[in-house]
């Protein structure tokens, strides 16, 4: 079927004969983190990722992508690969301290249950 | 735009296996988590099984919001006034802006945009199945802005109560920005609803070509549907496909007989008794027939999605490159 769209009536007839190697790697270039300031005064948000070919692009497409509507003073981005960052797996790390149980007794009371279930595990492999 | 994820037998072949070869520790907790109502993050341990239909699903999405820009696009050069043409051309580059949201919270997950890009210009990956049919008058862009966005935001909004955090996070933002779509379609059907005889009869002429597709917006029926049952408890699939099927029609069949406009379809009713609407078989076999790449509009998109990606490559390089400068030889 001839298209319906004027502008792809003139790309024919090399658009069905294009033949595209496939993409390489970073041909979409790397990603940047986008921080968005919402209001004076506010902390600045973390609100997704983009990918540029630099920091100035980065900026640019922030702009198109995280700020075409919602209210916005100021925009920052980040190279992804700047960014440290601790695993959500270690939230254990932000709780505060008052936990003492590490040098009492009644600290260790689950020793044997850890024991018993790596037990278990191997008997199962072990049936397999 | 969105339609479901669609989840062939294929897909999931050896899934039990997989998921019991997990670290059971590791998965308890993981299904405690999701149990709890708590989101999944990029750096959390995940079962391989999670991250793969995440992937599949969220790059699916993607390439819908990106290929479901072209059949709206086409009409950007042709819209009846300016105020519509900024109106859609707003709405596209939301579409286009989504593609791009979605993008990033599957490469969370590990898979590189140039990878996903390839797998929809190879065919490998697929995308809602409506943007295979054309748009072919003005009207049926005011039919897809209304009730095929309407069909999204039921369906994205269901995922937005989903268990993995970047998807979620792109999916609020989204949502918010579809709303807007959805007032502008509804007031382009209405302006040629109450319009002249030959606007009512354009307006009509697009709800018969669209009831299909549209029908078929959601996925196969759950009867024929591959069970799903680690996917719902992953919240990873939130709702069934009739069960979005039928809150759609409960939603915009009467706001669509309001406007006086004929469904094309003698038998659509809403059973009394049962409380759920009844209407005749869509062919699912023309779903299927799409999907497998025969739709009357496949082989136009991708070919306009490929000629994007190969006649950009040169701006895409030069920017990346920007420092490299001819230097003409000292001697
Ligand atoms: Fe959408
Ligand atoms: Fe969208
Ligand atoms: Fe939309």
């Amino acid at each position: 079927m001839s298209s319906l769209d004027p502008r792809i009536r003139r790309a024919e007839p090399e658009l069905w004969t294009l033949s595209t190697p496939p993409l390489d790697s970073l041909e979409h270039w790397p990603t940047y983190e986008v921080f968005v300031q919402r209001m004076r005064g506010g902390h600045a948000q973390h609100v997704g990722s983009l990918h540029a070919p630099n920091p100035e692009m980065a900026l640019v497409l922030a702009k198109e992508q995280y700020a075409r509507r919602s209210q916005c003073v100021a925009l920052w981005v980040v190279p992804t690969e700047a960014i440290l960052w601790t695993s959500p797996a270690d939230e254990d790390l932000f709780q505060p301290a008052v936990d003492k149980s590490y040098r009492e007794p009644q600290g260790y009371l689950n020793t044997r249950e850890r024991l018993e279930k790596y037990r278990d595990r191997l008997q199962a492999t072990s049936h397999d | 735009m969105y339609g479901n994820l669609v989840i062939r037998p294929e897909d999931i072949e050896n899934w039990g296996k997989k998921v019991h070869e997990e670290d059971p520790e590791k998965l308890a907790e993981f299904e405690a988590r999701i149990e709890r109502g708590e989101k999944i993050e990029p750096q959390d341990w995940m079962p391989f099984e999670y991250r793969r239909q995440l992937i599949r699903l969220i790059e699916q999405h993607a390439h819908s919001e990106i290929i479901g820009a072209l059949p709206e696009g086409t009409w950007i050069t042709r819209a009846p006034t300016f105020r519509r043409k900024l109106a859609l051309m707003a709405k596209v580059q939301d579409e286009v802006g989504h593609a791009q949201l979605l993008y990033s919270a599957a490469e969370t997950l590990g898979k590189p945009r140039e990878a996903m890009i390839n797998d929809l210009l190879s065919g490998k990956s697929k995308y809602s199945n409506v943007f295979n049919y054309p748009a072919k008058t003005w009207a049926d862009t005011a039919i897809i802005a209304w009730l095929v966005d309407a069909g999204a935001i039921i369906n994205q909004t269901t995922n937005s109560k989903g268990s993995y955090g970047p998807y979620v996070r792109a999916l609020e933002r989204i949502c918010w920005e579809e709303s807007f779509h959805l007032k502008y379609g509804y007031d382009s059907v209405v302006y040629l609803a109450t319009g002249t005889p030959k606007q009512r009869a354009l307006l009509q002429d697009a709800l018969n070509r669209w009831w299909r597709p549209i029908m078929h917006f959601f996925g196969p029926p759950d009867n024929l549907s591959v069970h799903t049952e680690k996917l719902v408890k992953w919240k990873v699939k939130l709702a069934t496909n009739d069960e979005m099927r039928q809150q759609f029609l409960d939603m915009y069949v009467p706001k669509i007989w309001e406007l006086g406009l004929t469904i094309p379809d003698p038998n659509l009713r809403k059973n009394p008794e049962t409380g759920r609407w009844e209407y005749s078989d869509p062919n699912w076999d023309e779903f299927w027939q799409v999907i497998n790449g025969n739709g009357p509009c496949n082989k136009e998109r991708i070919a306009v999605r490929r000629f994007a990606e190969e006649k950009g490559r040169w701006v895409r390089r030069a920017l990346l490159e920007s420092q490299a400068r001819y230097v003409t030889p000292l001697a």
